[in-house]
């Protein structure tokens, strides 16, 4: 069986919960590339990811209201188990987020650092928000993430879309 | 995600996307994509299985090496499961992809997210 066609699919789906504007998914030409420029071994490796990551106990980062809902950041060294997932947009009816490493990889990362395959883990993940607005990914959160790479000194990027 | 890949990308960052969702990502455009056809909810392996986690993170690290062209697509090799009715299921009208308070939670924060442009505030 094929993959699912999710633009079909979501399109159908509003349409019937009576929504008239159909959401208008990105869609691009050209595609950028960048080569990597040194051996993988020697790359400290940025995590950005759609998860809306909490800590266990702590208010997560954005109010129920906070419409804005800009990137943060998190510490990659926090443990494991005090990390949860509070997104609900995910197919609650055929999986689950109870392992944080199926969709943030901090433990196979650091594994695969462990091994010498990459040279680090950034200091920090960052969050971003599956946002209604694409110009606001493209002139707010994607700069944003982007500064935070570079204040870490990161090589190549890792993204995880839940 | 797509759009912020783009952006690290085309600042000299290359970058690597994990998803399940091919035809978003693909119809987007990024220069570098790990499929899984899972439901959506865990692009880096299946829950509580490390070796297939392990798989998956490897398949995305060495296609930053590989990739010799923007727009490359590789696919895990895994089934989730050999009972592929969630594929039918997702975003039907028998169940529901939001659960009702979420939904009523969303549709405010975008009300109010309007709002916030209007005004000049994002």
């Amino acid at each position: 069986m094929t993959h699912v066609r999710y633009i079909d699919k979501t399109l159908e789906y509003y349409k019937n919960e009576g929504y008239d504007t159909p959401y208008r998914w990105a869609h691009f030409d050209e595609i950028p590339f960048t080569r990597l420029s040194k051996p993988l071994a020697e790359c400290r490796v940025g995590l950005v990811t759609t998860s809306e990551m909490a800590i266990v106990g702590e208010p997560g980062a954005w109010d129920e209201g906070d419409a804005a809902r800009d990137v943060y950041s998190m510490r990659t060294d926090t443990p494991i188990g005090k990390l949860y997932s509070q997104k609900e947009a995910y197919d609650r009816h055929a999986t689950t987020l109870a392992d944080v490493d199926s969709y943030l990889p901090l433990t196979r990362l650091a594994e695969l650092t462990a091994e010498g395959r990459i040279k680090a883990v950034a200091p920090r993940f960052q969050v971003i928000y599956s946002q209604y607005s694409q110009r606001k990914t493209l002139t707010v959160d994607a700069p944003e993430i982007l500064r935070q790479m570079r204040e870490d000194r990161v090589d190549v990027a890792v993204l995880t879309a839940v | 995600m797509s759009l912020a890949a783009r952006h690290l990308e085309a600042n000299g960052l290359p970058t690597v996307v994990f998803g399940c969702a091919r035809d978003i990502v693909e119809y987007c455009g990024v220069p570098r994509f790990v499929f899984s056809d899972f439901p959506l909810g865990n692009p880096t392996g299946r829950p509580f299985d490390p070796a297939m986690q392990r798989e998956v993170v490897g398949l995305g690290l060495d296609l930053l090496e590989t990739a010799a062209r923007p727009g490359t697509t590789v696919v895990n090799p895994h089934t989730w499961s050999p009972d592929q009715s969630w594929k039918d299921k997702i975003f039907s009208r028998e169940q529901p992809f939001l659960p009702e308070d979420a939904k009523e939670k969303w549709l405010k924060r975008k009300d109010a997210y309007r709002d916030l442009k209007a005004s000049g505030k994002v």
